[in-house]
């Protein structure tokens, strides 16, 4: 059984069907990469996967847990998987800790001071550790969104979802966000990133899906998806780069 | 005719004042506690309470105060139900501050970015956790200034129940002129005793704005 699995899911925004028919398998450690033009339908399939966007038609299963419309089910798909967006969306009212306690002692009642540690421990993991009592707004984007990370991982999540979390970024910030996805990559978490990051992707993901008016177009190793493109679409889309 | 001394005016002006601010503190204190009544069901997740909170404030908004004194002072009447006038000026008043407190903390709440709901979403928060500890604490801090200032109105809306009969400020004034003759006088006094109500209340509204403000950029 695959840790995560999308069964001709369907999705459509009034008339317009973003999301045709999609169907995904994704292993326990792999590192998928979700590349296509804009509107083609990537973030919201990533948004369906925790629940964000409701289907319409189709199934997602996250290790075993159904995706359902209600909030119990919801929750605790959503423990499962944690997810990364473009814009960080840190809570501006709480300090760099508390935005990565916070979940913790509210979701699953852990302890302060064992929030604290975990907290501590995955900030230092993102390496900022030294800014745990800053607030969102003293740190630049980069920092931002690593915070962003360690806040998904102190839930300890078995799969991530990052949506485009590298485009909001200056150039000379992307980089440090990328290495700290590249060792948990290495570390064997699974990931989900929609990206427009083609060098990232050929290096640190195992398969890269090309999602092309709704539906996957072409999926495979990252070699063979950039070195040898099947379709027109794909070798278009890689061409405009 | 009486002799009124200026002193005599002023003291029985300050004397009904006593009853301006009561009337404006419960109309601002009941007001509050159904305006968030109001604005939960606003926000909540169940169509029906949805609506509801929508027509009321939709009503409230779009009728005069005075039509709404009236109709609590007269209107219970009809069914023989005698009401008196400061109990018809209260209620009113509650209802008609629910009104708008509810909607200007209502655009507090929409006022937090969709990503913050999102994020607590995908962090595993049910909608109760969400409010209390990521939108509440934000959207308050927006709405303290506006809603400071919004105790202006009441101050100033108490006035009207004059014409029900409630002795508050206003109508001390025109009963203390039925007797001197002296409308402009007292209604100076009138005006300045509101003034010296009001006047503090918007200078804490804008400072509480500034402060909020550097608080929210720098912390």
């Amino acid at each position: 059984m695959s840790l995560i699995e999308i069964t001709e899911v369907r999705k459509a925004f009034g008339d317009n069907e973003v999301l045709k028919g999609i169907n995904l398998n994704v292993e326990p450690g792999e590192v998928i990469a979700i590349i296509g033009k804009s509107g083609s339908g990537k973030s919201t399939l990533l948004r369906c996967i925790n629940g964000l966007e409701t289907i319409n038609a189709g199934s997602i299963a996250v290790a075993g847990a159904q995706l359902l419309p209600d909030e119990l089910h919801l929750r605790a798909l959503r423990l499962k998987v944690g997810m990364i967006f473009q814009q960080f969306n840190l809570f501006p009212h709480l300090t760099v800790g508390g935005n990565v306690m916070v979940s913790q002692t509210v979701v699953k009642k852990t302890a302060k001071d064992q929030a604290e540690g975990m907290a501590r421990k995955m900030l230092d993991r993102v390496g900022l550790g030294h800014k745990f009592d800053a607030y969102p707004d003293e740190l630049s984007g980069g920092q931002q969104q690593r915070v962003a990370i360690a806040r998904a991982l102190a839930m300890e999540p078995i799969a991530l979802l990052c949506d485009e979390i590298t485009s909001a970024l200056d150039p000379e910030l992307v980089q440090e966000v990328l290495a700290v996805v590249r060792e948990l990559a290495a570390e064997g978490m699974t990931l989900i990133m929609v990206t427009h990051e083609m060098k990232f992707a050929r290096d640190v993901c195992s398969r890269v899906v090309f999602m092309h008016q709704g539906r996957v177009h072409e999926i495979g190793p990252p070699e063979e998806v950039f070195s040898n493109p099947q379709t027109a679409e794909l070798k278009q889309f890689l061409g405009m780069l | 005719m009486s002799d009124f001394s200026t002193w005599d005016i002023i003291r029985n002006l300050l004397l009904a004042a006593r009853w301006t601010v009561v009337l404006s503190l419960v109309s601002f204190i009941g007001g509050g506690v159904l305006g968030v009544i109001l604005l939960f069901l606003r926000i909540g997740k169940f169509a029906g309470a949805c609506a509801f909170a929508r027509y009321y404030v939709e009503l409230f908004q779009g009728t005069p105060l005075l039509m709404q004194l009236f109709l609590a002072f007269f209107g219970l009447g009809l069914f023989g139900i005698d009401v008196p006038a400061w109990l018809a000026a209260g209620l009113a008043l509650i209802f008609w501050s629910a009104a708008f407190l509810m909607e200007i903390w209502r655009g507090c709440v929409d006022a937090i970015a969709k990503g913050q709901w999102e994020a607590s979403a995908s962090l595993g928060m049910g909608y109760f956790q969400q409010i209390r500890y990521i939108i509440l604490p934000q959207a308050i801090r927006i709405a303290v200034p506006p809603t400071v200032g919004f105790s202006v109105q009441v101050v100033k809306g108490t006035a009207l129940t004059s014409i029900i009969g409630f002795v508050e400020l206003s109508k001390a004034g025109t009963i203390v002129t039925n007797a001197t003759f002296q409308p402009f006088t007292v209604y100076g006094f009138v005006a300045l005793i509101y003034f010296a109500l009001c006047w503090p209340l918007s200078k804490s509204a804008q400072v509480l704005e500034r402060k909020l403000n550097v608080a929210h950029r720098n912390h």
